[in-house]
């Protein structure tokens, strides 16, 4: 444990920005979403609709879990059902990056060469997290009292979180024994949590409550936060994750500093015929992303699609909703106007999946693999355009996936399985244009100013916040009009004007131009 | 095969190649010696067209190297200093794919040089050590058919046993009639392996040509037992006198002088040895205050 002091230091140093972000971010969802319901369903009699409608449909059960009852706080904290599982991400993601990573990188055997203890760490590693995830559940708590909700449902709340985060950093910090490479470790922690997800969602969605028991996400929620609190389940989390880290801590004693107590797999001693190409290299390092981005819109997609036709019939009944909808979205129908809803946001997190396609090439210069292929005869543009391809077409690929599901899932609600397949992936490929738009400015940035690449990242942000809080904060048009998804047609349902997409397609060619254009001219490294 | 006059390239402020030369001719093995910093990874960068001179001539295999940097790459090959590999994918892999993107590598070679280099070709990218990893790029580089291997620092994390095989190798490529660009800060493998040498420092090229033409300029070290004490002696370097025992170094142009100068006293028993690379080295290193450290081991006592 010697030097735990110095490296939780260091820790801090270097997560300064991105823990606070996750702690702030996640901490702040519940309450926003709370006081967002407060707001549109006044009246215990709109409430209780609400809940009962919602708490009927299948799929929202599966994505949320149970509604517990139907006032504000209790309603905004299962529409936010989805939060802890990200917390729970944020925390095994943060554990992974300061053990297994380090490791692998060769700077934990740095470190371990001064005086430092051999479970250093993984203890700073931990105490790092779990001060994040308690520092989540305090602001959580604090954003529900600051509002007037009662103080045992938001401390039950905080709690519930905080726990689950804890859960999985254990979890984490179990698989970091486990495998030499960070992407296995991290591979185990995600299945963990994912075959969480899936207990929870399964036990659920069909009312076998004790297969919602075996997964730590139900935890939380089985704490029954403003709907008359329980407070025992807090002991179980405590209790895994105290088993866990103990789990952790004779697993490492058990191994060398870098090594796994599983064998590294072996790869062939070959390359496969196929191998021959820049852009074969790129696909080997990017299929396994494009698939996860699939299957997760894919997934996202059908339960959502299945859920439409409820939410629908809800807001149908609720006449102040129905007037802003109809403001916002230029059409009467309840159901194009919430796919539409759902499309929009999907784009934005599509557009993600782009930025971070087109800057993989810049993680490939900047860990100096770039260099090594661009001294053999693959010409620059050839090297950028074989990552690109893959920030331009995935997205597309993504797309129609999701519209296809989301198509799928909603006809089968309303008995037209297919028919609403074509409408539903036009919605989502008229998104394209806005999402290259991103992707196109990541690779300017790429060739013509390297070093402020994550500027795409920091616009994705803004164009987030806009799209969410822009009507509601009154933010000027122009403003607004910065945002490409500003001017994408609100489909299923909404006029289609192609000058907005001609033209946003032409700035992203430009901008993808420019970027080659600059790589061409500049350093490499 | 290269020349490069004039060479300047500046990051920012720091000025990393100041007017650097380098002619390597074809069939020899070329050693680039200098400090780290001394801006040898610099200037095989812009050999290769990653980097882009600020000012000189640089050619490479007759060509330029920025405009026709993907032509010229399918004749040369290339090891980084530090090499790093794809973590999913394994040194088998990596070794043929680099061979089919410079156009084919041939096989016989490939599984000669895997076996003597005692690598495992199975083993994922994340999984190996820095001198595995460095072995990946020299079996990459030494199986594929092309004239000129760029080899930027090769052997930093290979063991003494695999340094051997690398010997091996280059003294092979040169058989074969390539021609190599080493560059090092390791004096004794350059000493080795070697036909030509240009040192660096700063940015500068300081000193070139062969080694027999780089000893001429510097000192021989003597040390002899004599049958009385030497007394004064003029024109030497590191004078030691301890009764009638004496070492020194000596300039060429003076050894003559020295030896009658011994000779004149009776001399028992003598040893001279020609200089090292190292302390030639040593010698154009010791001027810079940056280089405090090179300078005080020349203190130490010539045995």
């Amino acid at each position: 444990m010697n030097g735990t002091g110095a490296l939780v230091r260091l820790v801090l140093r270097r997560d300064r920005l991105i823990i606070p972000l996750w702690v702030v971010v996640i901490a702040v969802l519940p309450i926003t979403q709370t006081s967002a319901i407060a707001e549109l369903y006044t009246g215990e009699q709109e409430l209780r609709r609400f809940a009962e409608s919602f708490g009927a449909n299948p799929a929202l059960q599966s994505l949320y879990g149970p509604i517990t009852h139907w006032n504000a706080a209790a309603m905004g904290t299962w529409r936010a059902g989805f939060t802890p599982v990200i917390l729970a991400l944020a925390s095994l993601l943060t554990v992974i990056r300061h053990t297994r990573v380090e490791e692998e990188t060769g700077r934990r055997e740095l470190l371990g060469s001064a005086v430092l203890g051999r479970h250093a760490g993984l203890t700073a590693a931990l105490v790092v997290t779990a001060g994040a995830n308690l520092a989540a559940g305090v602001i959580l708590a604090l954003s529900f009292v600051s509002q007037g909700h009662p103080v045992a449902g938001a401390l039950a709340l905080g709690s519930g979180y905080a726990a689950l985060g804890l859960v999985f950093a254990a979890v984490a910090a179990v698989a970091a024994q486990l495998t030499e490479g960070a992407g296995g470790a991290r591979g185990f922690a995600l299945s963990a949590l994912g075959l969480a997800f899936l207990l929870r969602m399964a036990g659920d969605s069909t009312g076998t409550a004790w297969l919602s028991w075996l997964s730590p996400i139900a935890w939380g929620q089985r704490m029954r936060p403003f709907a008359g609190e329980v407070w025992w389940p807090l002991v179980l989390s405590c209790a895994v994750t105290v088993l866990l880290t103990a789990v952790a801590y004779v697993l490492a004693d058990r191994r060398d500093v870098a090594g796994g107590l599983l064998p590294p797999r072996l790869g062939p001693a070959g390359a496969a015929a196929g191998l021959t190409s820049a852009f074969a290299l790129a696909w080997r390092l990017h299929r396994g992303t494009l698939a996860a981005w699939c299957v997760g819109v894919g997934l996202f997609g059908a339960v959502t699609g299945a859920a439409t036709k409820a939410a629908t019939d809800t807001m149908a009944g609720n006449s102040q909703l129905m007037a802003i909808m109809v403001a916002l979205g230029g059409t009467t129908d309840m159901s194009d106007v919430f796919l539409a809803g759902l499309v929009g946001i999907f784009g934005i997190g599509v557009a993600g999946y782009a930025v971070q396609a087109a800057l993989r090439v810049r993680a490939e210069e900047v860990a100096q693999r770039g260099e090594p292929l661009l001294a053999t005869a693959v010409s620059r543009v050839g090297w950028a355009a074989s990552h690109l391809v893959f920030a331009l077409l995935g997205p597309a690929v993504t797309l129609v996936v999701l519209g296809v599901c989301v198509g799928v899932a909603y006809g089968a609600t309303v008995g037209d399985l297919f028919g609403h397949v074509p409408r539903l992936v036009g919605a989502t490929l008229a998104q394209l244009p806005a999402v290259w738009t991103l992707a196109a400015l990541a690779i300017a940035l790429f060739g013509l100013a390297p070093r402020l690449v994550g500027v795409s990242w920091a616009a994705l942000a803004v164009f987030l916040l806009f799209g969410q809080v822009g009507a509601v904060l009154d933010l000027p048009q122009p403003l607004l009009d910065l945002s490409p998804f500003s001017h994408l047609p609100k489909l299923p349902g909404g006029e289609v004007s192609a000058l907005p997409l001609v033209v946003l397609t032409a700035v992203a060619a430009a901008l993808t131009a420019a970027g080659l254009y600059g790589f061409r001219r500049r350093d490499v490294g | 095969m290269i020349s490069v006059s004039g060479l300047t390239k500046t990051f920012g402020r720091t000025r990393a190649l100041d007017g650097l030369d380098l002619a390597v001719q074809p069939g020899e093995v070329h050693g680039f010696l200098g400090p780290n910093g001394a801006g040898k990874s610099t200037t095989i960068r812009v050999l290769l067209g990653l980097l882009r001179a600020d000012a000189g001539e640089v050619r490479l295999l007759g060509g330029d190297p920025w405009k026709d940097a993907v032509e010229l790459h399918r004749r040369l090959a290339y090891v980084p200093g530090d090499v790093t590999l794809w973590p999913a994918l394994s040194g088998g892999e990596v070794i043929d794919l680099l061979g089919r993107l410079r156009g084919g590598l041939n096989r016989t070679r490939k599984n000669d040089l895997i076996e003597r280099f005692a690598l495992d070709p199975r083993k994922k990218g994340r999984a190996y050590s820095k001198g595995n990893r460095q072995k990946v790029a020299l079996v990459a580089a030494l199986a594929s058919d092309v004239e000129l291997l760029l080899l930027d620092e090769p052997t930093s994390g290979l063991d003494p046993l695999m340094e051997a095989v690398f010997t091996e190798c280059v003294a092979e490529a040169r058989g074969q009639g390539r021609t190599i660009l080493l560059s090092s800060h390791i004096l004794a493998e350059v000493e080795k392996l070697c036909d030509r040498v240009s040192i660096v420092r700063d940015g500068r090229t300081v000193e070139t040509g062969t080694l027999a033409e780089l000893r001429h300029l510097t000192r021989t070290s003597i040390s002899a037992e004599l049958a009385a004490p030497p007394g004064d002696m003029d024109g030497v370097h590191n004078l030691r006198v301890d009764g009638t025992r004496v070492s020194f170094e000596v300039d060429g142009d003076r050894l003559d002088e020295a030896l009658r100068h011994l000779l004149a006293r009776g001399v028992l028993s003598l040893t001279s040895r020609p200089p090292t690379l190292e302390e030639l080295f040593m010698r154009h290193y010791r001027s810079t205050p940056d280089h405090d450290g090179y300078g005080e081991s020349r203190e130490e006592p010539v045995r």
